[in-house]
């Protein structure tokens, strides 16, 4: 019994998250990108929050008397077309995007991670399989699935979360299988092996918390690529629909109006790019800071 | 070394028809009656009927994904449901368009990437080096189709020297045609070329800190030509992975720009066919699509070997 622990108390002398939580925060404050990305991030997601509970106007109530205001004390960014308050708008969009990236993401990580989990563990024929597998997804961005599915099944957030996830799969296939056998390489999974584990109990106590801190700076990144992928499908009218308000739909309704009004086109586009921009920057934060060996690397 | 090239031209031929048979069930067996679809809920079930058999689907699954394979092979593609006209020249009306605007994308990408990813590598941690860097952070973080507004604003709308959509076409000469696809390449190619600036940078920066560099500066070699005739060579490795799987995006990109642009490529023509449910020009465009994507990638693998001969001998 006590050669299992011995085993346990090694991996957790190596796991990043063992480090004294101050430490962490502390240097985590002094780092540049990391404080700008969290604060980007932050921002987004107060905006999503906040529009639970509050807007200025109605996101969804059309006021085609009042349409396309300028900036004003009552519409502080103007109306659309459709007389919306472009604020409240904007707030109700982030929640509609962090929806959507949340659970892409979390398909594409709960999927990518397991299969990638069981490559490393069982190498062989099961690892060529799921490898060549993942290999295959790289072949259907995520335009090309929601194509085929809004063709199928008619666009909507469900066709678009799904054509996002399955896309996002084989980057944590590839990321969960390459660190994983970094880890199964090591001395304290030989001993962990030495005191009788098995591979279930070994990827579980040993693989997993030793990896998790590559995921989560990938789960950043791609939670990323996902704001950008959504954006994209709903601009083409095949993921959020109307009435329920999103940046990229925003970014179609404002293209045919660029001669009147041409900043309708500025402010969806920028509250993206503060989106991703705010999670990449927290991403390579992230990276440098729970692994200062990839940091050097890069 | 044809050990080598066999097995990737198999691992392709398999990638191929593994794709083709889930674009088939997606897009023919889910769906039901593509006929049905067609003719709208209140179709009389006679007009279906006759339909259906006119399209060739009553026909068991099997025969019809051999017949599409058998098709494609012969490049008979089948007719469109809905104008009638083979599906073939539909496809290639559209390429003629696609094509040059995946190319120009991609060579602006390159320049762009190189030019970037190797001055600052020479300028590291230098003012020069961070600017731009910055610079590519935010370019990472631009969506394609926002930024493709934004040069349609300040080209169209503001500057007016540019048309902001349409195609002018290839029959007045080359260059109309060029001018019309420079703002859709230009939109396409910077993000991808802020990703791949980055990561020629890092390439490039690994192979400066090489032993055979110092030899070669040591044996008397300036700065430059030791970046120009040895690293360059020696950093293409990794570039090239990331332009490969950089074209599957291009691709999916050019759907999207094709759209906000009014270009009638082929990323338009699957939008027509969506709306119009025109489910065998769809399942063709994908399969289309998913083939380019998939080629170019064994092309970069073949590649490499030519770059790099040690990675046939790993690879066996």
């Amino acid at each position: 019994m006590s050669a299992p622990l011995t085993a346990s108390a090694a991996t957790s002398a190596i796991a990043p998250g063992a480090r004294p939580v101050t430490g962490f925060w502390r240097r985590a404050l002094r780092h540049r990108s990391f404080v700008l990305g969290a604060v980007l991030s932050l921002i987004v997601l107060g905006a999503a929050l906040l529009s639970l509970v509050w807007t200025p106007w109605s996101a969804t109530d059309i006021d085609i008397a009042s349409k396309l205001r300028p900036p004003s004390a009552a519409h502080w960014l103007g109306t659309d077309v459709l007389g919306r308050d472009i604020v409240s708008l904007l707030l109700v969009g982030a929640r509609s995007t962090i929806l959507v990236g949340v659970i892409a993401v979390g398909i594409g990580l709960s999927f990518g991670v397991c299969l990638g989990l069981v490559a490393a563990a069982r190498k062989g024929w099961t690892e060529e399989l799921i490898m060549r597998m993942s290999d295959f997804t790289f072949a259907f961005p995520a335009v090309l699935s929601a194509i085929m599915l809004a063709a199928v099944a008619g666009p909507g957030m469900v066709t678009s979360i799904t054509a996002i996830g399955i896309f996002q799969i084989p980057t944590f296939v590839r990321v969960t299988r390459g660190s994983a056998n970094a880890i199964w390489a090591r001395e304290f999974v030989l001993a962990a092996r030495a005191a009788g584990k098995g591979s279930f109990r070994i990827t579980i106590e040993h693989v997993l918390p030793n990896i998790l801190s590559i995921l989560i700076v990938q789960a950043t990144i791609q939670f990323a690529l996902a704001i950008l992928a959504e954006a994209a499908l709903s601009y083409l009218g095949l993921g959020t629909q109307p009435p329920q308000p999103s940046w990229g739909r925003m970014l179609n309704d404002a293209q045919t109006l660029l001669f009147q009004s041409p900043m309708l086109a500025v402010y969806p586009g920028a509250a993206i790019a503060i989106a991703v921009l705010g999670l990449n920057l927290l991403g390579d934060g992230l990276r440098d800071l729970l692994d200062p060996r990839l940091a050097r690397e890069r | 070394m044809s050990v080598f090239f066999l097995r990737r031209i198999l691992t392709l031929v398999a990638t191929l028809f593994a794709a083709s048979l889930i674009i088939f069930l997606v897009l023919d067996a889910l769906p039901g009656n593509a006929a049905q679809m067609l003719m709208g809920a209140d179709a009389s079930p006679d007009a279906v009927r006759a339909l259906t058999v006119k399209l060739g689907l009553d026909q068991p699954l099997t025969v019809r994904y051999l017949l599409w394979i058998k098709g494609m092979a012969v490049g008979d593609l089948g007719n469109s449901y809905v104008y009638g006209t083979p599906v073939a020249g539909l496809i290639a009306e559209r390429l003629v368009l696609t094509i040059p605007l995946a190319i120009m994308s991609m060579l602006i990408t390159v320049v762009l990437a190189l030019a970037a990813g190797i001055y600052t590598a020479a300028n590291h941690n230098k003012l020069g080096d961070v600017g731009v860097m910055s610079l590519t952070q935010v370019g990472i973080a631009l969506p394609n189709f926002w930024f493709a507004i934004l040069l349609i604003l300040l080209f169209s709308v503001k500057l007016q020297l540019l048309s902001a959509g349409g195609f002018a076409g290839w029959d007045d000469g080359i260059w109309p045609g060029i001018r019309s696809l420079l703002l859709p390449s230009i939109s396409l190619a910077v993000v991808q070329a802020a990703i791949l600036a980055r990561v020629t940078r890092s390439a490039v920066l690994e192979v400066l800190r090489e032993d055979f560099v110092r030899t070669a500066r040591a044996k008397g070699l300036g700065k430059r030509e030791v970046l120009w005739r040895h690293v360059l060579r020696n950093a293409m490795i990794p570039v090239m992975t990331v332009m490969g799987l950089q074209f599957a995006n291009l691709l999916a990109g050019t759907i999207v720009i094709e759209n906000v642009f009014y270009l009638p490529g082929l990323g338009r023509l699957i939008f027509q066919s969506i709306a119009n449910r025109d489910l065998i020009v769809v399942r063709n465009c994908v399969m289309l699509l998913a083939a380019m994507v998939v080629t170019v990638n064994f092309v970069v693998d073949i590649l490499y070997a030519f770059i790099d001969p040690r990675i046939k001998v790993s690879n066996l």
